[in-house]
């Protein structure tokens, strides 16, 4: 039953990069409790790495904020919820094409949409304009445990 | 950031030694430029051995020493990395033009290649 939930925690935080590795050290932590692979808890630090850092490069700009970041753990599954209100995106089609960026004096790669879609198994993204983003994720933990009976 | 440059071959290695995000892309970006502007290598290894968190940051910071490299005519390989980090590279097609090499002679590094 998917929309029973086990378990569930709110993180609040100013949009400041030093906060980019707590905040996913935060969520991995949380998930540990789904027990699921090293693999799997890699893909969830990497893609919450990328919405967070998304935030507070693009949302925020030079400005800084609130990110928030809701988990909710279900019997096999962790869903992520990252909110920032920020100034939004503008085409989240164009947004999510692999190696579009409108940051390159950065150096950022455009990759961060890709890697969340491709880390987790499901990508929603909200985001008005001038309103903020919301960036929905989902990751199934595969019981291993389980398969191999 | 550990640096090791070796004359004979003008290569020079650098281990990371920081998780790779975009907090800390820039940090390392910053010693690297240092680094390769003061040698003006022939070779540039980048060491991953230290690195267990890379995410999309990685992939711009290295493109970024890589225009630079070539531009002063050298090449670029990067080694030891772990399967994590290795997926971000796979996700990007960054190996197509700066391949993963496997060290020779063990963990020293500065004596690979």
């Amino acid at each position: 039953m998917e929309n029973v939930y086990e378990n569930k925690m709110t993180l609040e935080f100013l949009s400041k990069s030093s906060n980019e590795a707590f905040a996913r050290i935060t969520v991995a932590s949380f998930a540990s409790q789904l027990d699921p692979s090293i693999e799997e808890i890699s893909d969830i630090k990497t893609a919450v790495s990328e919405a967070v850092t998304n935030s507070i490069i693009h949302g925020y700009e030079d400005k800084t904020g609130i990110i928030k970041i809701e988990c909710i753990l279900f019997a096999n599954s962790i869903e992520i919820i990252i909110t920032d209100n920020g100034k939004g995106i503008e085409n989240i089609e164009k947004a999510k094409e692999p190696l579009y960026t409108t940051k390159p004096e950065l150096e950022r790669s455009g990759m961060g949409f890709t890697i969340m879609e491709n880390f987790m198994d499901s990508l929603k993204i909200e985001s008005v304009l001038g309103v903020g983003t919301k960036v929905t994720m989902k990751k199934v933990i595969k019981d291993l445990k389980k398969s191999n009976d | 950031m550990k640096v090791t440059y070796n004359e004979k071959d003008k290569s020079l290695t650098l281990q990371i030694t920081e998780e790779i995000d975009h907090h800390y892309a820039e940090k390392i970006r910053t010693r690297a430029d240092f680094e390769i502007q003061k040698y003006i290598p022939k070779k540039l290894i980048l060491d991953f051995s230290k690195v267990n968190f890379m995410d999309s940051a990685g992939i711009g910071m290295i493109l970024g020493r890589y225009k630079m490299m070539t531009m002063f005519g050298g090449s670029m390989n990067m080694t030891n990395v772990a399967p994590n980090v290795k997926k971000v590279f796979e996700m990007s097609g960054i190996l197509k033009i700066i391949p993963i090499i496997e060290e020779v002679g063990g963990t020293e590094i500065g004596k690979c290649i």
